[in-house]
């Protein structure tokens, strides 16, 4: 059976993770979550348990660790003071659960409107109860706080300038609102917002099938949708010990990191956007609506592919793909090559990005950072070398380092990332096997169409898959893979059903931008809006 | 320069309807205010982007002020947090003012229907034109841009425009 690494009491939580940190080294918090056991077949002690996942100073080994919590008290100590990551996972997880961490300095929603009643993660909260919200969240509340403990006095707080990004704004791109405590054109102080496209992915997750959830996850992260797909399929195969073929792993591994240079694409014209840059757009763009006639050519979508299955693929590659791919790749190439020419050696592109939205490699660890932002700050941390799946550790690329954490670190690692991608895409599309796309597994994959019309074994094979899903063997599993913005991990409990029982995203933009106050203050506006636009926040991701 | 007409005409006075005229100006130079919240948003970079090119409809001013735009284009998801933003903002623009619903997400909830996702925005400002797709090819956008064109076209500029209409958030 599928099972945590680690079961805990409550009260040695928190010394267990402290010492999993400092003796064993577990730097990185992943994530935090909670499972409500009210509908479980299975009887556990507690209505509630905590799920911890921790990953080590090497990055190869992750633990996960659970605690039932008390069904009386509903509350676990804070980790606030271990991990900075853990601020914005505990408000989730009581967001969601309301659960409450004790000595958390500021435990309130963080998704849902400040309005909403109850928990909606609850089992015992109907999907479809629907809240409207008339008021807007004044965070009086923090700010004033947060002034006060760094030092400012009542007098100069009411002297500084206080201003809203958000949570509708061009530079902000999507819906994050940050609020600012300005003196002149410097913050002082940020607080940030989130939850304005929390669209309830972990909730409708819970009445799909593990099959109607692909869908579902294209919309997290839209700029590269297969990357996500990917991520998801990856788990509930190994969850049901599947093994997909390798002409599926290699084909995964050229759509993904194709999708992943669109994401960058996509990062970097907007941030140059933001600099005043238009012309770069234009030239980086281009190579992207090429990979968009391919990519619909390929899956049917442009945006929302949904192209892998659980055991698979949808479709094979068609004839001519290897032809049309390789124009995008040269497009990509030489867009790259004319958008850098801009601003390689360009004295203002240099001052705006040069030491501006500093990230420190032992804050970004803190903060739970992974992927790109975590690169630029000079940590070698990629899962595709560190874990390697699909074959990656036969590829011949270099994980992309920077050196200083800035916005121009970021900036240029994403642009030699996609070049490491297109090395990875060709050395597949060579090595491209031969054979099926899809696992023989009739309990997984949907049969073919002249089974589901020709015999009778096809047909109710299709209708058990159709209406009652994949049967999932019953226990809980993390996995994860390296996304556009870093690691993406699904945590899936399973209680032997065609529906998960609960599937928890670990996106690493929430993160990120949970990370993003801290990294803005003491700058300027004008460059809070280029660390924005260089950490890649996408508002499907974090808000799921 | 100019557009040919001025060899048939000279400096001669044209007469038309002040109606014709105006409308004939509206339609060719939208100021579209993009409330582009998710995946829809990212379709609509490649509309206003050098393929598929906005700027051939006179709509490639994109203003991110209410106060200087005259189409609304919903682009994405509005949940019930994100629901009185949007209604501020439009009824922020001045008159007249028309609306795209771009997506199924902003026409009716599209597949998120739960807890916290508005099921279409017509529930709280009104809608000229809707566009299925989730997110819409670019062509659809643009189709509907030449809709909105061919509306604007009809009406009288002393008219007012969606009078009638109640939100869920108005009181």
């Amino acid at each position: 059976m599928l099972k945590p690494d680690m079961i805990v009491n409550p009260s040695e939580l928190k010394s267990t993770i402290k010492n999993l940190k400092d003796k064993e080294s577990f730097t990185l918090l992943l994530d935090i979550t909670a499972i409500d056991y009210l509908k479980f077949p299975v009887k556990q002690p507690t209505r509630f348990a905590l799920v911890y996942i921790l990953r080590d100073a090497s990055f190869k080994k992750s633990v996960t660790i659970k605690t039932y919590v008390d069904d009386a008290t509903l509350s676990v100590p804070s980790l606030t003071d271990i991990y900075f990551a853990a601020d914005w996972a505990e408000r989730e997880t009581f967001d969601q659960y309301g659960i409450k961490f004790e000595g958390h300095p500021n435990l309130k929603r963080v998704l849902n409107h400040h309005q909403f009643e109850g928990h909606p993660l609850r089992k015992d909260y109907n999907i479809t109860d629907r809240q409207i919200c008339t008021e807007t969240e004044g965070l009086m509340d923090e700010m004033p706080k947060l002034l006060t403990s760094k030092g400012y006095t009542q007098q100069e707080q009411d002297d500084m300038m206080y201003l809203n990004i958000g949570p509708s704004h061009p530079a902000s791109h999507g819906t994050i609102r940050n609020f600012l405590a300005l003196e002149g054109e410097t913050i002082k102080a940020c607080v940030t917002e989130i939850g304005y496209l929390h669209r309830g992915f972990e909730k409708s997750c819970e009445t799909h099938t593990y099959s109607q959830i692909i869908p579902y996850t294209d919309r997290l992260n839209y700029c590269s949708a297969i990357l996500n797909n990917i991520g998801y399929c990856k788990t509930i195969e190994e969850m049901l010990d599947i093994q997909i073929t390798d002409r599926a792993q290699f084909i995964r591994v050229i759509i993904g990191e194709l999708s992943r240079i669109i994401d960058h694409i996509v990062c970097n014209a907007a941030n140059m956007v933001d600099l005043g840059g238009l012309t770069n757009f234009w030239f980086i763009f281009s190579a992207r609506d090429k990979a968009y006639d391919l990519l619909s050519k390929l899956t049917g979508a442009r945006l929302t592919n949904s192209y892998t299955r659980v055991g698979g693929l949808e479709y094979d590659l068609y004839d001519g793909f290897a032809q049309d791919l390789e124009d995008v790749l040269k497009a990509v190439e030489q867009g790259t090559v004319d958008a850098l020419s801009l601003v390689e050696h360009n004295r203002i592109f240099h001052d705006r990005t040069q030491d501006v939205g500093v990230i420190t490699k032992e804050f970004a660890i803190s903060a739970g950072i992974t992927g790109v932002n975590l690169r630029a700050a000079g940590v070698n941390y990629d899962i595709r070398k560190t874990n390697p799946y699909y074959h990656y550790d036969s590829f011949d690329f270099d994980v992309v380092l920077g050196s200083h954490g800035d916005v121009y670190d970021r900036i240029m690692c994403k642009f030699e990332e996609m070049r490491q991608s297109i090395r990875i895409i060709r050395q597949a599309m060579k090595n491209l096997p031969d054979g099926e796309v899809n696992v023989y597994a009739p309990d997984v994959l949907l049969p073919a169409k002249k089974d589901v019309y020709g015999n009778i074994e096809g047909l109710m094979n299709q209708f058990k898959l159709t209406f009652e899903g994949i049967k999932v063997p019953q226990g809980e599993y993390y996995s994860a893979t390296e996304a556009g913005n870093g690691e993406l991990g699904f945590y899936v409990v399973s209680d032997g059903s065609g529906t998960p029982y609960k599937v928890k995203c670990r996106p690493p933009c929430f993160y990120a931008l949970g990370a993003y106050s801290k990294i803005v203050e003491g700058g300027m506006i004008a460059d809070a809006v280029v660390t924005m636009a260089s950490m890649n926040f996408i508002a499907g991701e974090f808000d799921r | 320069m100019g557009l040919g007409v001025e060899s048939v005409f000279g400096d001669s006075v044209v007469t038309t309807k002040l109606d014709t005229a105006v409308n004939w100006a509206r339609s060719y130079s939208m100021w579209p205010m993009v409330f582009g919240t998710a995946c829809c948003g990212i379709e609509f970079m490649s509309v206003a982007a050098a393929k598929y090119d906005l700027s051939r409809f006179g709509a490639e001013v994109v203003r991110f002020s209410p106060r200087q735009a005259d189409l609304m284009i919903v682009a994405g998801t509005i949940s019930f947090k994100q629901a009185p933003v949007l209604k501020k903002i439009y009824d922020q623009m001045c008159e007249p003012k028309w609306v795209i619903s771009m997506g199924a997400c902003a026409c009716s909830g599209g597949f998120y229907d739960n807890y916290t996702t508005v099921q279409g925005i017509d529930e709280i400002i009104p809608v000229d034109e809707y566009i299925a797709g989730c997110p819409p090819r670019p062509e659809a956008v643009l189709d509907a841009i030449m809709r909105i064109q061919k509306k604007s076209e009809d009406e009288s500029i002393i008219k007012e425009r969606a009078k009638n209409f109640k939100g869920y958030l108005d009181a």
